[in-house]
């Protein structure tokens, strides 16, 4: 057991810890806040496994936005929690009996225990690579070459992901006042300005 | 049996994966708290990709997770900006009442 092995077994005990956090938390604000432990604990676990790049990514990109996008909606909507939480205990046996069911039947296959599929010399020891690698520049190279034009399609799935968010959450209200300024240049003396002819009148 | 194998790294995901399907099962009236699950799934998926290209020393499977980062991103925001409309339309989010469709 070395420090390594040390560093998963603390990391994925938190990862697994905060994520019944997520689910369990009677407040919506406490579950993100928990999701956020869990990325940062898998962010970690990526370390572990020299994916450096990607745990760095996972820290920035889901800490840093999509957490705190989820935790201003959280914030904004005004959710009724006692209303929401009505069901837990009805769903919990049937819950957690499907969760049990799929993780045995998951880690039958891949675990410890049962049918070894991964019996192959090739995955029993991992190639640890010394201090001159770098990840990132491994992962720009094949990302850049081999799978340049995903990588396109990746930012165009972004892009209409940013005019979708932007056209669904846009509204004009009806009541609210603002001024157009091509009406504004476009008026004329008469439109404003009415002069009004009247006799001089004396002085009491 | 302690010695961090792949095999561990797989238990892991799956157990994450079992723990976000109960939490569907749970707290299946708050969309919001759905949505956070449906991301817990997908770092489970993402936790087999980078141990598989860990130990396979083969860095597409590293790509693969850039990807589905990328795709995961996107669905949050779209899937957020949805809840928004469908809170200022019908004041609630709670899955049992969006029944308009008669589904």
């Amino acid at each position: 057991m070395t420090f390594i092995d040390l560093n998963f077994y603390f990391f994925s005990a938190l990862l697994l810890a905060a994520a019944l956090g997520v689910i369990a938390s009677k407040n919506p604000v406490h579950s993100a806040l928990w999701l956020v432990l869990s990325f940062f604990s898998c962010a970690a676990l990526w370390l572990l496994l020299e994916a450096e790049f990607l745990g760095i990514v996972l820290v920035l990109v889901y800490v840093g936005a999509v957490m705190v996008l989820f935790l201003f909606v959280v914030m904004m909507l005004d959710i009724n929690i006692e209303e929401m939480r009505k069901g837990f205990v009805r769903y919990l046996p049937i819950g957690a009996l499907v969760a049990l069911i799929l993780a045995a039947q998951m880690i039958w296959v891949v675990g410890p225990i049962g049918p070894d599929i991964l019996d192959d010399e090739s995955l029993k020891q991992a190639v640890r690579h010394g201090a001159d690698y770098s990840n990132t520049k491994e992962l720009g190279r094949v990302l850049y070459t081999e799978y340049v034009l995903p990588f396109e399609i990746a930012s165009i799935i972004l892009l209409v992901a940013i005019v979708a968010a932007i056209s669904l959450t846009l509204r004009r209200r009806k009541n609210t006042k603002y001024q157009t300024p091509s009406k504004q240049i476009q008026v004329k003396r008469d439109d404003r300005l009415r002069i009004v002819k009247m006799d001089a009148e004396a002085k009491e | 049996m302690l010695t961090v194998t792949l095999s561990s790294y797989l238990t892991l995901g799956a157990l994450l994966f079992a723990i976000s399907v109960a939490g569907i099962f749970l707290n299946r009236k708050n969309v919001v708290i759905l949505l956070m699950c449906i991301e817990l799934m997908l770092l489970a998926a993402n936790i087999n990709f980078v141990a598989f290209s860990h130990y396979l020393n083969d860095t597409a499977g590293q790509i693969f997770v850039f990807f589905i980062l990328t795709v995961a991103a996107s669905e949050a925001a779209i899937g957020l900006a949805i809840l928004v409309v469908l809170f200022r339309n019908r004041h609630t989010i709670d899955v049992d009442q969006l029944d308009e469709m008669k589904g």
